[in-house]
């Protein structure tokens, strides 16, 4: 029985793991950040006057929300090559967790923007502001602070979906820990570090964006 | 090669991946519904003991991957004894994952039932245990059903990924359909497709039939 | 919308009203709210809408401040068509553009109030004036402080609304909309939504308007009263259209037809 848990065998593979770290959060940041553009594509893109784009555009939020995100990461990456776009695995799983998390996010936004009162659009239209500062400077301040809860929930998530990318081959921890594992035909330690890892990081996250949340409601609320 | 073309020839596969996929399914739901349950009062009991455990359970469950849990309980727990075949090893760690989760829902879910309640069976000297079954619980059970249809969709996304350890569903099928044909957009849309279906049309209107259904029973009670 | 041939593309010659309503028809579906409209208001003049919900008071305010759309007929402000406009010598309806250009001259005080939450008092009255009418900040605060000194709000021009009672929030409201210097101002049941004992700041404020100021005003209410004492002219409105206008003195105190004088004794009962 290989209950022993070998110290010796865990410094050696933890400066590999370290670095997959970082591999990770760059993963999780930056498909963080395409979703936080595509999911307010996607909930304005349900807001339009034109009722065809809207219905089209919530179909796609749906099909999107509703199929497992390893299936699209190898829909992207297997697919793409074949209309000749050829994409790294990186790429590829980048685009494809933003494109999910854009979903998410969308229904957030939505449920903020929702949730401002419809006399505020009409005391910006009385006052004859454009468009872009009706959104910016009255209704996306106040459609805000109701999502940051949902907002900061999804960061997290996406945090620990990041080894899904380990399918199409993207150094992360999860592809890490199965090398190392594979490698040396010990699984024990790899694994549960890699655990432990996640753990460490998303507990302070979900506390941090708990903080943050609070800030921007005082900021907003107040200003 | 057409989809009409590929659906000829690869459907028994599709179909008994299909069919893999919703035994992960049902088996995972049940556990994760029976762990829901059961975290979910304890993380309201009055001991401590109790109370931490549970928030422990759900804490280390919900803040890590449940791809890793499930490498974990596949390849690591054999090296404590517990050896679990793919399949019993996929549906419990999607199971117990999921569970931590709801237990969430059923904590917040007891705790949205009005305290006027909670009073009321009290004045009536109702045991605890007689108080939760046929007062609070159904009540929280009506409020806890749209989220937890959220959930399950959750749940059939993420048993996906029990093929990573070789559990034949159909994520499996279609992996491997695409490893030998490389027909990537008929083998993925395929499955997108199938998944498509078993969550908006199956699942969400089953779900919804049974909020409805529970909301007479509650009103008839 | 219906054709609007041989209606004219500019009011012009003496005494041009600065608002006409002609033939303006509204429907939502198969629901006629307003039926062939047709209604001048003078320069300065202040005119009160009265009548029970359903009569279409309120979707002529909505109209007139452009948050719906007209089925038929046309409306002027100032001389020009404000739904329509020219296009090869003939009026088609307006686009994006043209609206916003006149929408300008028109303001509107909601019975909600509708302020800003996470704006200060002053910040939601040089709202407009900076980022519509590119004032820069120092004039917009000096117009938004004189406007805020005008309704009695001054020394709450650093608070957000939250922290203001109705009345204050509504006399903010109204500094707010007189911040961008329009021609037509409307009070749409502006004293409907506050508590009986803070309705008397509204209503001063607004007493001191037509005093003070020659702005056009258009205001439904269900202030009777009120409406009496400060009006030039009182409509009753009735199934989408006019039943009855006049003189307040006139209409309230004799009522010629007979829905005028049911609707005026069923408000002097409910007291």
């Amino acid at each position: 029985m290989n209950f022993e848990w070998r110290w010796d065998f865990t410094w050696q593979i933890l400066p590999r793991l370290l670095e997959a770290t970082l591999t990770t959060m760059a993963a999780a940041a930056i498909g963080y950040s395409v979703a936080l553009l595509g999911g307010l594509i996607f909930a304005l893109g349900q807001r339009t006057p034109s009722r065809v784009i809207t219905f089209i555009v919530r179909e796609i939020v749906e099909f999107i929300r509703s199929t497992p995100l390893v299936l699209q990461i190898f829909f992207i990456y297997f697919v793409g090559p074949q209309f000749g776009i050829r994409m790294s695995p990186w790429h590829a799983g980048m685009l494809a967790l933003g494109v999910h998390y854009s979903a998410y996010l969308s229904e957030v936004y939505r449920g903020g923007l929702d949730a401002v009162p419809k006399g505020q659009w009409e005391a910006a239209l009385a006052l004859n502001l454009s468009t872009t500062s009706t959104y910016t400077r009255i209704i996306l301040p106040q459609a805000l602070p109701p999502a940051l809860a949902g907002m900061g929930n999804y960061l997290v998530g996406i945090l620990k979906d990041t080894p899904l990318l380990s399918v199409i081959g993207v150094a992360e921890l999860m592809h890490t820990a199965n090398s190392i594992g594979a490698a040396n035909y010990r699984y024990l330690e790899p694994y549960t570090i890699v655990g432990l890892i996640f753990l460490l990081i998303s507990l302070p996250l979900a506390g941090l964006t708990r903080l943050f949340e609070m800030w921007v409601r005082r900021k907003l609320g107040m200003k | 090669m057409s989809f009409w073309n590929f659906l000829e020839i690869y459907w028994p596969r599709l179909l008994s991946g299909t069919i893999v996929t919703i035994e992960v399914f049902l088996l995972a739901s049940g556990l994760a519904i029976a762990i829901a349950i059961a975290a979910g009062l304890m993380r309201l009991s009055t001991n401590p003991a109790v109370r931490w455990t549970s928030l422990i359970y759900i804490e280390a469950l919900r803040g890590t991957s449940l791809i890793v849990q499930l490498y974990w309980i596949y390849f690591v727990l054999p090296l404590f004894g517990l050896t679990l075949d793919k399949f019993n090893a996929g549906f419990i760690a999607v199971g117990m994952n999921l569970g931590a989760y709801g237990a969430e829902l059923v904590r917040g879910a007891i705790q949205a039932v009005p305290k006027g309640q909670w009073e009321a069976a009290y004045a009536l000297s109702m045991s605890p245990a007689k108080r939760m079954w046929r007062i609070i619980f159904p009540q929280a059970f009506v409020i806890m059903l749209p989220p937890w249809g959220n959930l399950l969709i959750e749940l059939l996304k993420y048993s996906a990924l029990v093929s990573l350890i070789g559990v034949t569903d159909l994520m499996f099928q279609t992996k491997q359909i695409n490893s030998s044909t490389f027909l990537s957009v008929q083998a993925f849309g395929a499955a997108l497709i199938i998944y498509y279906v078993l969550a908006r049309l199956l699942l969400t209107p089953g779900l919804r039939w049974v909020e409805t259904k529970m909301q007479r029973q509650l009103q008839r009670n | 919308m219906e054709e609007t041939a041989g209606y004219p593309l500019v009011l012009d010659g003496p005494d041009v009203p600065m608002v006409r309503f002609v033939n303006v028809t509204k429907c939502y579906g198969s629901l006629t709210v307003l039926d062939n409209l047709n209604l001048d208001i003078s320069e300065g003049e202040m005119v009160s809408v009265i009548g029970p919900s359903g009569s279409g008071k309120t979707t002529v305010l909505r109209m007139l401040m452009t948050l719906e759309t007209i089925n038929g007929g046309v409306i002027y402000v100032d001389g020009k068509p404000l739904t329509h406009m020219e296009r090869r010598g003939e009026l088609v309806p307006a686009d994006a553009r043209y609206l916003r250009m006149m929408r300008a001259k028109i303001g509107m005080c909601f019975q909600h109030f509708n302020l800003f939450p996470h704006m200060t008092a002053l910040q939601n009255c040089m709202e407009g004036p900076v980022h519509v009418l590119g004032l820069s900040k120092v004039a917009a605060r000096e117009r938004a402080e004189q406007l805020l000194s005008m309704v009695g709000m001054i020394e709450k021009k650093d608070q957000h609304p939250a922290r203001l009672s109705g009345g204050q929030q509504q006399r903010v409201a109204i500094a707010r909309a007189l911040a961008m210097r329009p021609k037509v101002l409307l009070f749409d049941e502006v004293t409907s939504a506050l508590d009986p004992e803070v309705i008397g700041e509204v209503t001063n404020v607004i007493r001191k308007l037509v005093a003070e100021h020659n702005l056009t005003m258009l205001m439904v209410t269900h202030q009777m009263g009120f409406a009496r004492d400060i009006s030039d002219r009182v409509c009753f409105f009735f199934g989408g259209k006019i039943e009855e206008q006049g003189r307040p003195q006139a209409l309230f105190g004799n009522p010629q037809r007979d829905r005028t004088r049911l609707f005026l004794s069923a408000i002097k009962e409910a007291g």
